[in-house]
């Protein structure tokens, strides 16, 4: 079974308590000076973004084949069975590679610390392993988010969007975007009018780069070879030419051996 | 040795920007990422990845690709040119991964990137294609030093070795221009359509063999000002002519991109990318036209200015793809700190110094050769 959330923007009342429930889980400050900040940042995991009346969030999409983690040249960042994409600190450069991948800008840089981390939300992986429900689904009072089975969550969906088709702009965002993930969002406008990102590939990110990495070891092989392969012939050339100079300088006395 | 040493940059030049780079390397310290630069989360990489290790190691590429005509290929006309070049390469490549230093969060974990693998990742391949293209250039480095000291025997081995290196260079170099336009691919959302392809492993490698072929021909002109080496007029016309090919090359692909997706389109007066975009076009394309010019190539004068332009166009090329292309799809904005500007500047200039303290000390110009001509 893989977890998903639902986060419902046409429910949602913008009361923030998801982000203070987030802030606290990961021991971040959290006050009325963070709470007005609505960009993702390393302090900030989640946010309700509020823009003409209407209510989004923003948080890691957990993507099903994630560019971060495609980009991660120590493996630092994993995709897990139960739909978390998970941070091992241990492992990190700091190369920030995943920052430049991800289609959505979410992960954030600890850009002050001196030994700094990259900070993205993890979808509460060790509550969702224990059978219980991510902190942001727990507290929200409205029931906006919600967190379980992902096909559960996609047919609810669905149906909200079919019962209420003047509520809903008919998309599930996180579907289908950038080859789909755990989070799932619905709304009453497109998104993009909400100031988020305009245009998401629609397939996953890493195929883009795999082709090109791909060929690599064909690319070291055949270049060696062609390589190889004009050393060989003109270093015979040379030696053929050295050897009817010789012959001629030489061939004074006689020319059979 | 008591020659007073000449530099292409007045000294106090150079040592006011070692004093800005080592209190730059100092803020970077003290201060982490946040003190020292002005990147932010929605621009992770700044100059430091744009400008020093994305130019810094396509202008090194010179050295694997003369050594390669040299010694692969046999035009031995290309041999007096082969020693400075790698010499240029391998100063290129520490310098590269001095800014990699920098630039990284955890500089004590760089070992990571070689131990905890990720063969999915471009930056795992970029990873071990500088540690081993860097050892290699290292070895081809050694035959002048070897040559001062008198060590003949340890010569021989080198030179024996010399050819299957030249060639592990050439190919991991061409790796490393591969899997370096690779990065860029996983961000086409962020990366503005004219600079966006999926040929850009390609245009990187083609661009790199150009530029340091360039590189070469830049370096010859101004050793002879610095250091009185002869200029081989005839052999930089050579270079220049080999230039002037591959930047065609270049041009039917980067052209052929464009007019394939239908991005020539953007190019609107009004648009500042479009400006960039033909600013870089141009610094590419007229030096490739006049160089195919017998008469321009004979012109020493020339032959310097169409190395500029291709230097310049190629850097032009690379902080494009690697931030203006970005500026105009993200909502934040980036310009690099004094002290980013200050560490780049440094290594530059250190880099130039150590140039021409080795050049005068060890026998890169003026020598017999490292191959014998024909057997």
């Amino acid at each position: 079974m893989s977890i998903a959330i639902l986060y419902d923007g046409t429910i949602c009342a913008g009361c923030r308590i998801c982000e203070e429930a987030c802030a606290k889980r990961r021991e971040l400050p959290y006050d009325a000076r963070i709470a007005r900040e609505e960009r993702l940042s390393a302090h900030k995991l989640t946010t309700i973004v509020t823009r003409n009346g209407a209510c989004s969030r923003k948080l890691c999409m957990h993507c099903g084949d994630p560019a971060c983690a495609s980009a991660c040249p120590v493996s630092a960042l994993r995709k897990t069975a139960l739909g978390p994409v998970v941070y091992q600190e241990s492992r990190c450069i700091g190369c920030r590679y995943c920052m430049v991948a991800c289609p959505y800008q979410v992960p954030a840089y600890e850009w002050d610390q001196r030994l700094p981390r990259m900070v993205k939300c993890d979808m509460c992986h060790d509550r969702l392993a224990d059978g219980e429900t991510t902190e942001c689904a727990r507290y929200c009072p409205s029931g906006a988010t919600v967190s379980g089975d992902r096909q559960a969550l996609i047919r609810e969906a669905e149906r909200r969007i079919a019962a209420n088709p003047d509520r809903y702009f008919p998309r599930i965002y996180g579907l289908k975007d950038a080859g789909g993930g755990a989070v799932l969002m619905l709304s009453s406008v497109a998104l993009e009018k909400l100031g988020f990102q305009a245009e998401v590939p629609q397939e996953p990110l890493p195929q883009r780069t795999w082709k090109a990495l791909s060929s690599v070891p064909d690319l070291a092989a055949l270049g060696s070879a062609f390589l190889g392969g004009v050393w060989w012939i003109t270093r015979r050339r040379a030696a053929v030419a050295a050897e009817g100079e010789s012959e001629s300088a030489g061939g004074k006395g006689g020319g059979v051996q | 040795v008591t020659r007073v040493p000449k530099f292409s940059i007045s000294r106090w030049v150079f040592a006011a920007l070692v004093v800005a780079g080592a209190y730059a390397a100092y803020a970077r310290v003290a201060g982490g990422l946040g003190g020292a630069t002005n990147l932010n989360d929605g621009f992770p990489w700044g100059i430091w990845i744009g400008f020093d290790v994305l130019c810094g190691v396509g202008l090194a590429t010179g050295g694997f690709t003369v050594a390669t005509m040299a010694y692969v290929f046999n035009l031995r006309p290309y041999e007096p040119v082969v020693r400075p070049a790698v010499l240029t390469a391998f100063l290129g490549y520490l310098l590269e991964i001095l800014a990699v230093l920098f630039d990284l969060g955890r500089p004590d974990r760089f070992w990571h990137a070689l131990v905890m693998w990720n063969p999915r990742s471009p930056m795992f391949e970029v990873g071990w294609c500088v540690a081993l293209s860097t050892i290699v250039l290292f070895l081809q480095f050694l035959p002048p030093v070897l040559e001062r000291f008198g060590l003949d025997r340890s010569l021989r081995l080198a030179r024996a070795v010399l050819v299957p290196l030249v060639v592990a260079g050439a190919v991991l170099s061409a790796l490393h221009q591969w899997t370096l336009g690779s990065l860029y691919l996983i961000a086409p959302h962020k990366t503005h359509p004219l600079w966006y392809s999926l040929q850009l492993p390609l245009l990187f490698y083609v661009s790199a063999v150009c530029a340091g072929l360039a590189m070469t021909v830049f370096e010859s002109c101004h050793s002879r000002k610095a250091f009185g080496i002869p200029l081989e007029v005839p052999l930089l016309a050579r270079i220049s002519r080999l230039l002037s090919a591959g930047l065609l090359v270049y041009a039917v692909i980067r052209i052929a991109d464009l007019w394939h997706r239908g991005a020539w389109r953007l190019i609107r007066p009004s648009r500042p990318e479009a400006a960039l975009f033909l600013a870089e076009m141009s610094l590419l394309l007229v030096p490739a036209a006049l160089l195919l010019g017998p008469r321009w190539r004979r012109d020493p004068r020339w032959l310097h200015a169409s190395s500029v332009m291709v230097i310049l166009g190629f850097v032009a090329h690379r902080l494009n793809v690697s931030i203006t292309a970005m500026q105009p799809m993200l909502s934040l904005r980036y310009v690099p700190k004094w002290t980013e500007v200050a560490v780049t500047l440094a290594s530059v200039a250190l880099g130039i110094a150590a140039f021409g303290f080795l050049v005068k000390r060890l026998p890169f110009y003026r020598h017999a050769g490292d191959l014998p001509t024909a057997r």
